[in-house]
């Protein structure tokens, strides 16, 4: 019986004898039922191999020939694009013309592509913060395991990050910079390039940091599960239902109430802001989450 | 033939990304090991990601955030498939996330992440037709 | 505009919040909220669907203050609330139907995220039903994965792990695919929503110019959602994947999201591309000729499998084959067909795996033949769901799965070279229906082997009522056809319309 890290270095090198695997593996659940007919695992297994030889050769020679097949289409197509960086693309139409010459004007952001994707493309970015905190519910329901599977002290736990003074001090200094920073993105979305999705993601690496330095266990304890969760309930239920009122406005004619401001404060560009905000908490909570369920099974 | 062969130069960053997409779909076909498969959806998805941002491309413009006043297109590049890769990304972080999930949890039951020995073991005819 | 007119935005909104506020919820509380939300959102597109047709109108409703080619948009006429409707009633009855098995299945500390998946997956079939831009497809066709991955990973044991990377790794290079089209018909159009993708597709293709680049990019997003929704050379994640799961989750992948994928298929081809255009790139016959390997390889793969889900789910894969031959067919006539199908296997197919879980736990657990022998006996219910469901997949009249058939039929005679391919492919199919569902109909009904064996488990009948609500349903269509087929003909007329 080999164990978890001899088995780990053999998958690195890409081979692993799975004839051992099946041995290993438990037969049938024991019924009455199952004894009546009689499990034979040598004649399967030789059945079993030989099917498997055949159908991996058949396998690779389709994969083969459908990969140059779909390569050679590729290129073909590619050839027959427009070409790199030319201006009379036919996507250089009247779509983007208006993004960028009456952009400002109609969303207050200076920056164009916060405008459009917040402002004349947002049921698409709304549709996408959703992806986003699918993702999370699903790695929750996969990986949380409190209490039951406590995840055992690996290796790199074992070394502790906070005993050096270096790497101490230095992280010390360094995370509340990079939150200011993230900060800063995150706010001048629609003044510069970034936003919600860049200053979260910068966010959540300070986070990051913060965790694996001072460990996942006092990490928790600063930020816990439940403020997580109340932060993404909030930033999505804001962000649902500023987007409700300016669609149902836009899509009933109504006046609005959001005014786009003056172009280049920073206070302007009507919503952009404040979903700017609520967008960089739910990816700096997602992201952050991601790495607390990694780690240690639990946020 | 010729003409074929200069488009394809003149798209040299489109033919990179499909060259990329492929190497991502291959490694996806050909490699047993699921870590592998998840980094070739990941190259896959680069690829694509490459060949938008490509296509907003316009020689000689700059990106398109308003400077000094000026709102006239020709000084701007299109600004929609930047805001296009943006969603493809998070889209992308999102699935790369619940495949390694998906990993963990399956290297943590069966200690392999062989895909052709995980089929075996799933397979019906191991359980002499009583399953 | 009427108020109802904004009934398909609200149900979208309604369910994003509703998954949110589950996700914070606990089950009890995330049980009530999604069973309310399923629901609400039937009612919302009853009114829509009332709205369109006793008006005879479709509309575009804008996300936002800016019109077609530069906001989003949502699209509603007959077809897109119908099948809003269809989605939803199909998603509260498998849930319902499924209860216990969720119960049992899911542990207690994630069945709330559960629940929040039902309400995502809700928002992405409804979100696809009613969307008319290309790319807030792509979006929701990737809520939809993720979410319909979870569904089925929820039942934790190792083969449900590996069937949903089986899924999900198909499902990726499926909408990997639909991306690179998106992004190839972006480049030569510069458009992403439907109707001035429809209209400046038309003027290239007549033009001439970017032929083969249009071809590749509808057939890059054809195979990307074909792949995705199973059609025959990519149904072998189908078995795992529906055999494996909770019932619950089976009949919701099975009935409604592989649909989803298609009608979104349907979209593409008769809003954004254009069906002459279609018809003339040749992908349309490429797509009949899969379709009826599909229908031939599925049944073959579901006569020899040993199981009976895995029989079930690989009769899916054959009957997502008859839906793109009605694709393939492209007559408007094939369309109805292929649309009455579609409800048809929604109806049918979810019932059939409840039911198959119930025949399976009255023969302690097994699900090979020999085991389930004379299992109607000892669950008499659900043995009456599973046979009449077996009756409906053959196509025996009465029954819905009567109507498509005689439809395709009908349709085929309209054809020149396709007809003998087609009314052949239908003929052998059925047979081989037959074969496979009324064997194991027989198997159902045999004399016990050794009654003492299993002990009869003591079930409340209401807990089938559900599958029976489906079968009642499908039972009144297959008796009546004739207002749902006017229904869809009229929607025909407004969804191809500009």
């Amino acid at each position: 019986m080999r164990n978890e890290q001899g088995l780990f270095r053999h998958w690195l090198s890409g081979q692993v004898d799975w004839s051992a695997m099946l041995e290993q593996d438990t037969p049938a659940a024991t019924t009455a039922a199952a004894e009546a007919v009689p499990y034979h695992p040598h004649h399967d297994m030789a059945s079993a191999r030989r099917a498997i030889r055949c159908g991996q050769r058949a396998y690779t020679v389709l994969a083969i020939v459908l990969c140059l097949i779909f390569s050679a289409f590729m290129l073909l197509t590619v050839a027959n694009l427009p070409s790199y960086g030319s201006d009379s693309a036919p996507t250089v139409n009247e779509v983007a013309e208006r993004y960028v010459e009456k952009g400002t004007e109609e969303t207050g952001a200076v920056n164009t592509v916060a405008g459009m994707i917040l402002d004349y493309r947002a049921f698409d970015t709304l549709g996408e913060s959703f992806v986003l905190f699918t993702a999370m519910c699903a790695v929750t329901m996969l990986m949380n395991a409190p209490g039951k599977r406590r995840v055992r002290k690996l290796d790199y736990e074992v070394l502790d990050y906070y005993q050096d003074p270096i790497i101490r001090t230095v992280c010390k200094l360094v995370i509340p910079i990079i939150l200011m920073f993230g900060i800063y993105i995150l706010l001048n979305g629609h003044l510069s390039p970034g936003g919600g999705f860049s200053g979260g993601a910068i966010m959540a690496s300070a986070l990051i940091i913060y965790a694996l330095v001072w460990g996942g266990e006092r990490a928790s304890r600063a930020i816990p599960a439940k403020a997580l969760r109340i932060i993404v309930l909030c930033a999505l239920g804001f962000y649902a239902c500023s987007k409700t009122y300016s669609f149902f406005t836009g899509a009933n004619h109504l006046h609005s109430i959001i005014s786009p401001g003056t172009p280049g404060r920073i206070l302007s560009a009507g919503l952009i802001l404040p979903l700017n905000v609520a967008v960089g908490f739910v990816v700096c909570c997602t992201m952050y989450s991601f790495y607390m369920y990694f780690r240690r099974g639990e946020l | 033939m010729e003409k074929l062969f200069t488009h394809l130069l003149e798209n040299y960053e489109a033919c990179v990304a499909v060259v990329l997409f492929v190497i991502g779909l291959c490694m996806l076909l050909f490699d047993r090991n699921l870590l592998k498969k998840v980094i070739g959806l990941d190259i896959m998805d680069t690829g694509t990601f490459l060949l938008l941002a490509d296509r907003g491309y316009i020689a000689g413009r700059s990106v398109p955030i308003v400077t000094d006043g000026v709102t006239d297109m020709a000084n701007y590049i299109n600004p929609i498939p930047a805001g296009l890769v943006l969603t493809g990304i998070v889209v992308s972080v999102s699935v790369s996330a619940l495949m390694l999930s998906l990993t963990v949890r399956i290297y943590k039951k069966y200690h392999t992440l062989d895909m052709d020995a995980l089929y075996l073991m799933m397979s019906d005819r191991r359980k002499g037709g009583r399953v | 505009m009427s108020f109802v007119q904004n009934f398909p935005f609200f149900s979208i909104i309604l369910c994003l919040l509703c998954a949110v506020a589950t996700f914070v919820a606990g089950d009890k509380w995330g049980r009530r909220l999604t069973i309310g939300l399923l629901s609400v959102s039937i009612v919302l597109q009853s009114c829509v669907l009332w709205f369109c047709a006793s008006n005879n109108t479709s509309y575009a409703y804008m996300m936002g203050h800016y019109p077609a080619p530069w906001g989003n948009e949502i699209a509603a006429g007959i077809i897109e609330p119908l099948m809003a409707l269809l989605f939803s009633v199909v998603l509260l009855l498998s849930v319902l139907g499924g209860m216990d098995y969720i119960l049992k299945d899911i542990p207690a500390d994630r069945r709330h995220l559960y629940w929040s998946m039902v309400d995502l997956t809700l928002v992405s079939l409804l979100a696809l039903s009613y969307t008319n831009d290309i790319f807030t497809g792509y979006v929701f066709i990737e809520i939809c994965t993720i979410a319909s991955c979870a569904l089925l990973s929820a039942k934790d044991t190792g083969r449900t792990l590996i069937a949903s990377v089986r899924y999900m790794v198909f499902a990726l290079v499926g909408s990997g695919l639909f991306l690179i089209g998106v992004i190839f018909t972006y480049s030569i159009t510069g458009h992403l929503l439907f109707p001035q993708l429809h209209e400046t597709i038309a003027a290239l293709w007549a033009d001439g110019t970017y032929r083969f680049t249009m071809t590749v990019a509808i057939g890059l997003m054809t195979a990307g959602l074909a792949i995705k929704s199973g059609l025959f050379p990519f149904h072998f994640w189908m078995p795992d994947t529906y055999g494996r799961a909770t019932p619950a989750s089976s009949g919701i992948l099975s009935g409604v999201v592989s649909k989803a994928y298609i009608l979104l298929l349907i979209k593409v081809i008769y809003r954004a591309v254009g069906i002459e255009v279609f018809a003339a790139s040749g992908i349309q016959s490429v797509l009949l000729i899969f379709g009826i390997a599909g229908m031939i390889v599925g049944s073959v793969s579901a006569i020899r499998s040993k199981r009976l889900t895995t029989m079930v789910a690989y009769s899916s894969a054959a009957q997502i084959g008859y839906i793109y031959m009605g694709l393939g067919m492209g007559t408007q006539a094939a369309l109805l067909a292929a649309f009455l199908h579609i409800f048809s296997h929604a109806l049918t197919k979810p019932m059939l795996f409840l039911s198959a879980s119930r025949l399976a736990d009255a023969s302690g657990g097994h699900m090979d033949f020999p085991s389930l022998q004379g299992a109607g006996h000892r669950d008499v219910t659900a043995g009456v769901l599973f046979t009449a469901g077996a009756l409906s997949m053959v196509g025996v009249p009465l029954f819905i799965g009567f109507i498509p058939k005689l439809q395709f039929a009908s349709a085929a005679f309209a054809l020149t070279w396709q007809k003998w391919p087609v009314l052949l492919a239908l003929a052998v199919s059925t047979l081989l229906n037959v074969l496979y569902f009324l064997y194991t109909a027989m198997v159902l009904w045999l004399p016990q082997k050794d009654s003492a064996a299993f002990r009869p488990q003591e079930r409340r009948w209401i807990a089938s009522a559900p599958a029976m609500v489906l079968l009642a349903i499908g039972l009144v269509i297959g008796i009546h056809s004739a207002p749902l087929t006017a229904l869809l003909q009229q929607g025909f007329a407004l969804f191809c319309q500009y």
